[in-house]
């Protein structure tokens, strides 16, 4: 399904698409309250987005620094090329394990990957720890936004659902007795996984440590009880030093949900005596991106969602509407990179109104990324019909008598056709607007007889 | 008029110049109350962003460059429209042979209110409007010539077309719930994604209705165009005007 | 040739003009710590006490699985330390030591020096933390000038109890961690 399609099924539901916006306007809203209680706010975003481009620019570099001091901690460490060389490798350890369940906190990569259906094929049980994970996973779902995943449901929804699954009480709704009641069911499989997977929110080179961060706890609680520890990291996610954290975690909490950090920011160096920790880094399009030097920049990303909640076009279509991995604007600059063909439309479902590149606290010019990809996709996959318009409107802009021709057809035109076919419902335009009223003369018309 | 008087070339959006006369008689009409010398040169036609935003900048060569030749000469080019000066500026593919031009011409343009503040220096408009007002910030104004503070960045608040409404008599400056979230019109996005623009259209109106605003006004017309006919379908007695329809009536 | 040696390669092959890294102000303006820090734990949903009202809270608290890694607080210890963290499944309590605090955020760090177990602020059902008033700092950046070049093997910021807001953006204190957040000040 194409977005516009995917938008227009989202929007049949009024009242709920009304509460999904005005539930993520409230996070913006609160995210925009705190941002402004930090008076350097501009300058971190502008640290943080020199910090990401200075690490892009010396990546490799990054990635060998931040393997060898890993390895001195005794964190073992993988390379995958793509989302297939990462699910071999996270197979092969629990295989090596002889283990056969797995707990797992939220990694928007893994996601990429497909990494769940491809364990649960060789036969290992996935428990996603994340409460809004749990709750998509019962349900077959992915995360239709990568901080708040099961933002699209409501809790009556939930209730039906944790009823069925957890068997809490018929028309509970209440979500602190929902969330006692994944406390209860996680808590089991947290206490029985040997092996525990989690994303990374930032590598640091200098010190070969990685930083998760939660606020639910899941990600330690599943990984402190484990023996094994995969960690599963894109390699864009490194950061030259250590105090370069400072400036992301004061933005990363701030900008994803309004909160001043997130309760638990864990730094693991070196696994506890006796256990293992071993962290994948994975390219899977990453590379190529970097090689697109319009849309390199798109790799600075901290995943914080903050261009998701103030995108009035996510705010009105969900994320499902994107069909992509990683939706919103975020998404539609990263998503044609792995799939062009797939995602071309989606750096259309936007107006480029600027908001996104306003609010990314690493500054990734977004809505310009977007214009760019509307270039390079109208090249390959354009479609005949609208090139072939453009380029009549752009021979008519071309010649002013060309342009006077038909500028005063088209006001004849409005002014004559019978309503009933402007209005006719192929036409876009009129289906839910009225055309504006057609002047008796241009303003060319007028200045002629006025002023010249 | 003094001779050393900068010439001003009115540049005027191709939807203005058919459907929104009264829009650039206003702009024009204003700017002469102010002392400008201004002309309207005839040749002009599009910018050529309905084609850029599709998709197809490499198309829009000859609409630039026909646009450095009619516009190349001028002291300033002023518009009533941030959204073309945006694309003047930003989004004109290099001109072979006419770089000097181009980047003369990427200096020189303004949108009308950002002219009348920065650069004839006027920060106060004296004159009536008995009405309650809101404003409607066209996104690549408002993000993309930066006529206002954005609401998402912490900067100090500025508004360049409110620094000229402000003060006129009568006028009642509407604050809305949502100071600067996009109409939904954005070009071609407005028939391609139909059902989401008319969506935005109606939730950013619902704002202005829920605080009584009897003018809605804005830099733009194709925002207001859009806004304009989604109301006009509601049947709602609201009424919009552009910013330079405002000043110039007030200043009478 | 390995992955490796591909990811590296391919990265290799692309120009890219070498950035700068820019140094990082600490940004600190002098500000009430002891004020700000509280403020911020109120904010994230925890408790700040003083030692007296701690211990008052302590002895009425009626909790029995105890487990506390500060000398001072021994006796209230019920539970002697397991070798594996499984066996901390049923504690209520945890009481350990905090080296600093964020006044920014409420954050607190702790390294393995504190944490018998890494498990432990986690899998217990109600954490104390015990953060001298002297060891405050303004903001993150003073936060890592702190930490330094520690060499620990694991080491976090807590800032509160384990939340969510999961279902509908409603806030719930207690997802898997513990479910509540004391901090005492001495």
């Amino acid at each position: 399904m194409s977005h516009p399609q995917a938008a227009a099924e989202f929007l049949k539901d009024q009242a709920k698409a009304k509460w999904h916006d005005e539930t993520l306007w409230f996070v913006r809203d609160k995210r925009d309250r705190i941002s402004k209680t930090i008076p350097e706010w501009e300058d971190l975003r502008n640290l943080a987005s020199e910090i990401k481009d200075h690490t892009l620019s010396r990546l490799d570099f990054y990635l060998e620094e931040f393997e060898k001091n890993a390895l001195k901690n005794g964190i073992q460490v993988h390379w995958a090329k793509d989302a297939e060389e990462h699910n071999r490798i996270v197979l092969g350890i629990l295989q090596k394990k002889d283990c056969k369940a797995i707990v797992k906190s939220k990694s928007i990569l893994t996601e990429e990957c497909h990494l769940n259906p491809y364990l649960e094929k060789n036969g290992v049980e996935v428990v996603d720890t994340d409460l809004g994970e749990r709750i998509v996973q019962f349900l077959h779902q992915p995360p239709s936004h990568i901080v708040l995943p099961a933002i699209h449901l409501k809790k009556g929804e939930i209730s039906e659902l944790f009823h069925e699954k957890l068997h809490t009480e018929k028309g509970n709704e209440d979500p602190t007795y929902l969330t006692q009641a994944a406390r209860i069911h996680l808590r089991e499989k947290f206490l029985q996984a040997r092996v525990a997977i989690t994303g990374v929110n930032f590598g640091v080179a200098e010190t070969g440590e990685f930083v998760v961060c939660t606020n639910e706890g899941n990600a330690d609680m599943g990984v402190h009880l484990a023996h094994v520890h995969i960690a599963c990291m894109g390699i864009e996610k490194l950061i030259p030093r250590r105090s370069d954290l400072g400036v992301f975690l004061r933005l990363l909490a701030r900008s994803a949900t309004g909160q001043p950090v997130t309760n638990y920011n864990s730094h693991f160096r070196s696994p506890s005596p006796g256990k293992e920790i071993h962290v994948i880094l994975v390219d899977n399009g990453r590379t190529a991106q970097l090689a697109r030097e319009k849309f390199r920049n798109s790799l600075k990303c901290i995943r914080c969602g903050a261009c998701m909640n103030t995108c009035p076009i996510y705010r009105r279509s969900g994320g499902y509407s994107y069909g992509s991995t990683v939706p919103g604007p975020i998404g539609s600059i990263l998503s044609p990179g792995l799939d062009m063909k797939k995602h071309s439309t989606l750096p259309f479902a936007s107006t480029l109104c600027g908001s996104c590149s306003d609010v990314c606290p690493v500054k990734i010019n977004i809505h310009e990324q977007l214009y760019e990809w509307r270039q390079e996709i109208t090249k390959t996959h354009g479609e005949l019909g609208k090139s072939l318009s453009m380029k009549v409107a752009s021979g008519i802009f071309k010649s002013p008598l060309a342009y006077k021709i038909s500028g005063s057809l088209m006001r004849s035109a409005l002014k004559n056709l019978p309503k009933s076919l402007i209005y006719h419902p192929i036409n876009s335009w009129g289906k839910g607007r009225n055309l504006p009223e057609t002047p008796e003369l241009s303003f060319k018309e007028w200045y002629k007889r006025n002023r010249s | 008029m003094n001779p050393s008087t900068p010439h001003i070339g009115l540049f005027i959006p191709c939807y203005v110049d058919q459907f929104y006369p009264n829009v650039a008689i206003a702009t024009l009409e204003l700017l002469e109350k102010l002392g400008c010398k201004v002309s309207y040169p005839l040749e002009q036609t599009c910018c050529g962003q309905p084609m850029a935003n599709a998709g197809y900048e490499r198309d829009t060569v000859g609409t630039s460059r026909h646009f450095l030749e009619v516009f190349g000469g001028f002291d300033y080019i002023v518009a009533p429209s941030g959204s073309c000066v945006l694309h003047v500026k930003e989004h004109f593919p290099p001109i072979p042979s006419m770089e000097k031009t181009q980047s003369e011409v990427h200096n020189r343009i303004f949108e009308l209110t950002e002219f009348v503040t920065d650069i004839l220096k006027i920060n106060r408009m004296e004159g009536t409007f008995p009405h309650r007002v809101g404003y409607h910030a066209s996104c690549h104004g408002q993000r993309g010539l930066r006529l206002a503070s954005s609401s998402e960045m912490h900067i100090s608040p500025f508004n360049k077309a409110k620094k000229l409404l402000e003060n006129l008599e009568g006028l009642e400056w509407v604050e809305l719930s949502r100071t600067d979230e996009c109409c939904g019109f954005g070009g071609t996005f407005s028939v391609t994604e139909e059902a989401l623009s008319i969506q935005m259209g109606k939730d950013r109106l619902e704002d202005h209705q829920e605080k009584q605003v009897e003018i809605l006004t804005g830099g733009d017309m194709s925002c207001i165009m859009h806004l304009q006919g989604i109301a006009s379908r509601q049947g709602s007695p609201m009424k919009f005007m552009h910013v330079a329809e405002i000043l110039n009536q007030a200043i009478q | 040739m390995s992955s490796r040696e591909a990811i590296l390669n391919s990265i290799r092959g692309i120009h890219r003009d070498l950035k700068p890294l820019p140094d990082v102000p600490s940004f600190g303006i002098k500000s009430d710590l002891v004020k700000d820090f509280t403020t911020s734990l109120i904010g994230n949903k925890a408790e700040v006490m003083d030692s007296s009202a701690f211990e008052f809270w302590l002895k009425s608290s009626g909790m029995n699985r105890v487990f506390s890694a500060i000398p001072e607080y021994k006796s209230y210890s019920t539970v002697t330390l397991p070798k594996d963290p499984h066996d901390l499944e049923n504690l209520e309590l945890a009481i350990l030591e905090g080296q600093f605090g964020v006044a920014e955020n409420g954050a607190i760090w702790l390294d393995d020096n504190q944490l018998p177990h890494r498990a432990m602020p986690f899998i217990t059902e109600h954490l104390v933390l015990i953060v001298p008033k002297g060891h405050l700092v303004e903001n993150m950046h003073q936060a890592y000038q702190k930490i330094g070049k520690d060499h620990a093997g694991f080491g976090l910021f807590i800032a509160g109890p384990s939340k969510t807001a999961d279902i509908e953006q409603s806030l719930v204190i207690g997802a898997h961690g513990a479910k509540s957040l004391r901090v005492v000040l001495v």
